[in-house]
C-alpha cells in the first residue's frame, strides 16, 4: 500500500459523445479517491485545464476521459508535454488501442482470435457503390454481423444486424459517429469483461465480469441503467474458460504496450474459445461499469486501487 | 467473506425487481447522452427552449427579494395555499385580459410552471388508455406526461394555419369508431412548440365547436401568446368558450422559469379537482416566488420587459431565418414563426435527423430531432426543432451554417445508401426543458 502526497487531478467530461458517462466515471474515481485520503480536483478537458495545470502542477493526473481524445491518445500527449505524471497508458499505446482495426492486427500478431472484420471509410461506399460493397461483405462475414465505429465507445453507433435489408441503415447509423466503419462477423457465447491493473507488480488480471442484457443487446441503454443487464462476477465459465479469459487480457494489455491499467471485452464462445472484441484504456468507472465490479469481488477496495495507481504513476522514472 | 471463487450476481440496483411498471420506459438514452454535450459552450445548441434570462433586470429583482424576505419574510418563508397566492391570481387574471380572457381569479390554480398543470390535467382526466388528441407535432414535455398516465395519443394534422378543423373531426370520428372517445384535445395554439405556426384567427372558434360537440376538454397550452414579434395578441380559445377550455399560461417566457410559476384557468368543477391534486401533490408553492412576482408585476413595467424580450426574439429569429435560405441544402422547407422560440426544419427525402444528430454533435451544433414530438417516435424522422430563443445572433447564424453543412454529408450518405434510418431502437425521449 503506497500513500500519495499531493493533490491528485480526476480529468473527466470532454466534448465526445461519451461526456456524460466520463463525468460519472470522473466523479465515482474522485470520491473513491477522497474516502482513502486523497487530496482530489476535478477538472473538465477544455480551455482553462491548461492554464489550470500549468499554475499548480499536481502530483498526477488520473484522466477517466472516454471517446476520442480521452482514450486516442491527445490528452495523454499534452499531459507528456506538461511532464506531469499521469495514470494509464501512454498516447502511441492509446493511439493503436482505440483504433479499433489496428489493435485488431496487433493482438492478431501476438495470437488473440478476434472476430474476422472488415474495415472500410464512408468514401468506398460512396465511389465503388454501397450495395456491392456489402454484398461482398455479407457474402464474406454471413450474417448477422455487427456494425460499429471504428473508433469510439459505449456501444454508440453500435449495431447488430440480422437481417440484410437492415444493414444499410445500420452503416448510417454507425457513419454518424465516426467515418470509419467496422463491419464483424457477430460471435454468439458469453461476453465477459476482463479488467486488468498493474500497480508495480506487472499486470494483473482481474476476475472476468459476465455480461448478459435483458434484451440481448449491450447496448448504451442496457450499460448506463441499472437494471437492464445482469453481472456475474467471477463469469459463470469453467475454471479454464476463466483463466483463459484473464490470460488473454493480460497478453492483449501486453501486446498493445499499455499501461497501468486496460479493460479487455471478449466473447467466449461455447466452446470455451476466446475472442477479443477490443481493450479499452480509460475504461468506464460508473455504478454500472465493470471494472469496479470486479474489483469489489476481490474484496478489494477500489479507492486504495486507485490510490495505488496513483502512487505507482508517481514513483515511474520519467524520461 | 465470500467465496471468491463462486459466480456471484452483482446487485446494481437493489430495488430493480420493486420499481412501477410505468418506470419501465425510464432508461439511460443515446439522446440524452449527446445533449450533456450539447449544453458545452463549445457547441451551438439550437437545441434548447431557454429563455434569455439575462436580458432581465436582475438587480431590481434582487431587491423585490431582499425586500420580501426582509419585510414579509414571515409570510413569505411559510407554507402557502395549493390554489396559490390570491393577490397574484388577480393579476394572472390581468394578464390574459391581453388575450381576451375574461377569467375569475377563483377559477385561477396557479401551478409548478405549465409542466404542474399538464400532469395535474393528467392526473384527474386520464386513466390508461385513455385518448388524448394531440397535434403533430406536439410538445415533448406534455408527451412525457400522457405517456406517464399510460394515455394514447392520436396526433391530429397541422399547416401554416395550426391544426386542421377537417383533420380534427376525422380523428375523433376514428378514435369513435374504435369504440373509444378522446378526452382531452392538447394544443399549443400560438406559436406552436416545436412546429413554429399559430392558430388562425378563423379556425378557432371552429376548433373549438368540434371539441364542444364531441365532448373534448380542449387543453389550450399558451406559454408564447405574448411573444408575438409583428400582431397584438391573438384572442384565446379560452376568451368564447370558458367551459370548453382550460387555459394553461406561464411567466417562463414572459418573466423567467426559476420561479416555476404558470397557472391554470379552469371550469369551476375542474379546478376543484385540480386544487384537491395539488394539494396531494405538492402541498403548496413557493410563497416567496409568487409573492416575488406579484411584486414585480405590480411595480415594474413587465409589458416594456415582455417588449424587450419580443425585439430581441425577433432579432433572433431574423438570424436564423436570414441564415437558413442562404446555407440550406435544395429541398429542404422551414416554418416562419411570427413569434414564440421555434422554428420546425424539414429535410431531404430519405434523411433521419435523429441517426443525423451525433454527426451534428461531432460538427458542435445541436437540435432536436422530429421524432421527439411525436408519442410513438416513429414520425418525425425528416423534421428538427431548431430553437432561437437563447444564443446570441452570431451563434445562431454560426450554428446554421454548421448544420447546412452536416445536412450536405448526410445528403451524400443517403445518396450512397438510399436511407439514412437507423434501425428502430425504441422512444428516445430527450429532456422537455430543452
Ligand atoms: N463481433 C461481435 N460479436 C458479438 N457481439 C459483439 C461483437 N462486437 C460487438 N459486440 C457487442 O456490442 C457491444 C459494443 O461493442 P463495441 O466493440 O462497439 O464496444 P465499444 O463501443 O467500444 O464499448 P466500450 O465502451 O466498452 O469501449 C459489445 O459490448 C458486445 O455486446
Amino acid at each position: 500500500m503506497a500513500d500519495v502526497t499531493g493533490p491528485v487531478v480526476v480529468l473527466a467530461g470532454g466534448l465526445s459523445h461519451e461526456r456524460d458517462v466520463s463525468l460519472r466515471s470522473g466523479r465515482r474515481v474522485a470520491d473513491a479517491l477522497r474516502e482513502v485520503g486523497v487530496e482530489v480536483y476535478e477538472r473538465d478537458v477544455d480551455a482553462e485545464l491548461l492554464p489550470a495545470l500549468a499554475a499548480d502542477l499536481p502530483a498526477a493526473v488520473f484522466p477517466v476521459v472516454h471517446g476520442a481524445a480521452g482514450e486516442d491518445g491527445a490528452v495523454r500527449e499534452v499531459l507528456e508535454l506538461l511532464g506531469v505524471p499521469y495514470v494509464g497508458a501512454r498516447p502511441d499505446a492509446c493511439r493503436r488501442a482505440y483504433d479499433k482495426p489496428v489493435a485488431k492486427t496487433v493482438v492478431t500478431h501476438a495470437g488473440i482470435p478476434t472476430p474476422e472484420a472488415v474495415t472500410l471509410p464512408q468514401a468506398t461506399f460512396r465511389d465503388l457503390g454501397a450495395g456491392a460493397v456489402l454484398d461482398r461483405i455479407v457474402a464474406r462475414l454471413g450474417l448477422p454481423l455487427v456494425v460499429k465505429p471504428a473508433r469510439g465507445g459505449s456501444a454508440l453507433g453500435m449495431h447488430v444486424v440480422r437481417n440484410v435489408v437492415d444493414l444499410p441503415a445500420a452503416m448510417v447509423g454507425c457513419f454518424s459517429y465516426g467515418d470509419t466503419a467496422l463491419v464483424e462477423r457477430f460471435v454468439a457465447g458469453s461476453e465477459v469483461a476482463v479488467g486488468v491493473v498493474d500497480t508495480g507488480a506487472g499486470p494483473q488480471a482481474l476476475p472476468p465480469v459476465e455480461i448478459v442484457p435483458a434484451d440481448g443487446v449491450y447496448d448504451y441503454a442496457a450499460r448506463y441503467t441499472a437494471g437492464q443487464t445482469e453481472f456475474f462476477c467471477p463469469a459463470r465459465l469453467s475454471v479454464d474458460a476463466i483463466k483463459a479469459a484473464e490470460d488473454t487480457a493480460v497478453l492483449a494489455h501486453r501486446a498493445l504496450g499499455l499501461r497501468d491499467i486496460s479493460r479487455s471485452d471478449l466473447i467466449v464462445d461455447e466452446n470455451g474459445e476466446v475472442q477479443l472484441l477490443e481493450v479499452n484504456v480509460a475504461p468506464g468507472m460508473t455504478e454500472t461499469s465493470t471494472l469496479p465490479m470486479a474489483v469489489a469481488a476481490t474484496q478489494h477496495d477500489f479507492g486504495a486501487l486507485c490510490r495505488d495507481l496513483v502512487a505507482a504513476a508517481i514513483s515511474r522514472p520519467r524520461r | 467473506m465470500t467465496d471468491e471463487s463462486q459466480p456471484h450476481h452483482v446487485t446494481v440496483d437493489r430495488y430493480v425487481e420493486r420499481y412501477a411498471a410505468r418506470a419501465r420506459g425510464m432508461v439511460a438514452s443515446e439522446i440524452r447522452a449527446l445533449f450533456a454535450v450539447a449544453s458545452r459552450p463549445e457547441i451551438v445548441s439550437l437545441a434548447g427552449g431557454m429563455p434569455y434570462v439575462s436580458a432581465l433586470p436582475l438587480d431590481a429583482v434582487g431587491d423585490i427579494f431582499d425586500d420580501l424576505v426582509g419585510s414579509r419574510g414571515a409570510v413569505a418563508m411559510q407554507y402557502g395555499s395549493a390554489q396559490g397566492d390570491p393577490g397574484l391570481r388577480e393579476q394572472i387574471c390581468e394578464v390574459m385580459a391581453l388575450e381576451g380572457v375574461n377569467g375569475h381569479a377563483d377559477d385561477v390554480v396557479v401551478t409548478v410552471g405549465s409542466q404542474q398543470a399538464l400532469d395535474l390535467i393528467g392526473r384527474i382526466f386520464l386513466d390508461p388508455g385513455d385518448v388524448v388528441l394531440a397535434e403533430a407535432p406536439s410538445y415533448v414535455g406534455a408527451l412525457g406526461v400522457f405517456a406517464s398516465y399510460q394515455a394514447d395519443v392520436v396526433h391530429v394534422p397541422m399547416d401554416d394555419d395550426g391544426l386542421q378543423p377537417d383533420a380534427l373531426r376525422d380523428a375523433i370520428a376514428r378514435t369513435a369508431a374504435s369504440g373509444r372517445t378522446p378526452k382531452l384535445l392538447y394544443t399549443v395554439p400560438n406559436f406552436h412548440n416545436p412546429a413554429g405556426v399559430t392558430l388562425a384567427a378563423s379556425r378557432r372558434a371552429e376548433i373549438v365547436d368540434i371539441a364542444r360537440s364531441a365532448g373534448v376538454l380542449v387543453l389550450e397550452d399558451n406559454p408564447y401568446g405574448l411573444l408575438g414579434f409583428d400582431q397584438e395578441p391573438m384572442r384565446a380559445l379560452r376568451a368564447d368558450d370558458g367551459d370548453t377550455v382550460v387555459y394553461l399560461g406561464s411567466f417562463s417566457k414572459t418573466f423567467a422559469p426559476g420561479l416555476r410559476v404558470g397557472w391554470a384557468l379552469a371550469p369551476r368543477g375542474v379546478r376543484d379537482k385540480l386544487v384537491l391534486a395539488a394539494e396531494a401533490g405538492i402541498l403548496s408553492h413557493s410563497v416567496v416566488c409568487q409573492l416575488a412576482l406579484s411584486q414585480y408585476l405590480a411595480n415594474h413595467p413587465w409589458r416594456d420587459q415582455v417588449k424587450a424580450f419580443r425585439e430581441l426574439y425577433r432579432e433572433r429569429r431574423d438570424a436564423m431565418l436570414g441564415t437558413l435560405s442562404s446555407v440550406m441544402p435544395a429541398a429542404c422547407t422551414w416554418t416562419h414563426p411570427t413569434g414564440g422560440f421555434y422554428v420546425w426544419l424539414t429535410v431531404p427525402e430519405g434523411i433521419d435527423t435523429k441517426a443525423m444528430l451525433p454527426r451534428a454533435v461531432g460538427a458542435r451544433v445541436a437540435y432536436v430531432p422530429g421524432s421527439a414530438f411525436f408519442a410513438d417516435g416513429a414520425d418525425g424522422a425528416r423534421h428538427m426543432r431548431l430553437s432561437y430563443c437563447y444564443p446570441e445572433p452570431d451563434r445562431i447564424r454560426e450554428g446554421v451554417r454548421r448544420l447546412g453543412a452536416v445536412l450536405e454529408e448526410e445528403v451524400e450518405v443517403r445518396d450512397t445508401f438510399g436511407t439514412t434510418g437507423t434501425p428502430a431502437r425504441g422512444l428516445d425521449r430527450p429532456p422537455p426543458n430543452l
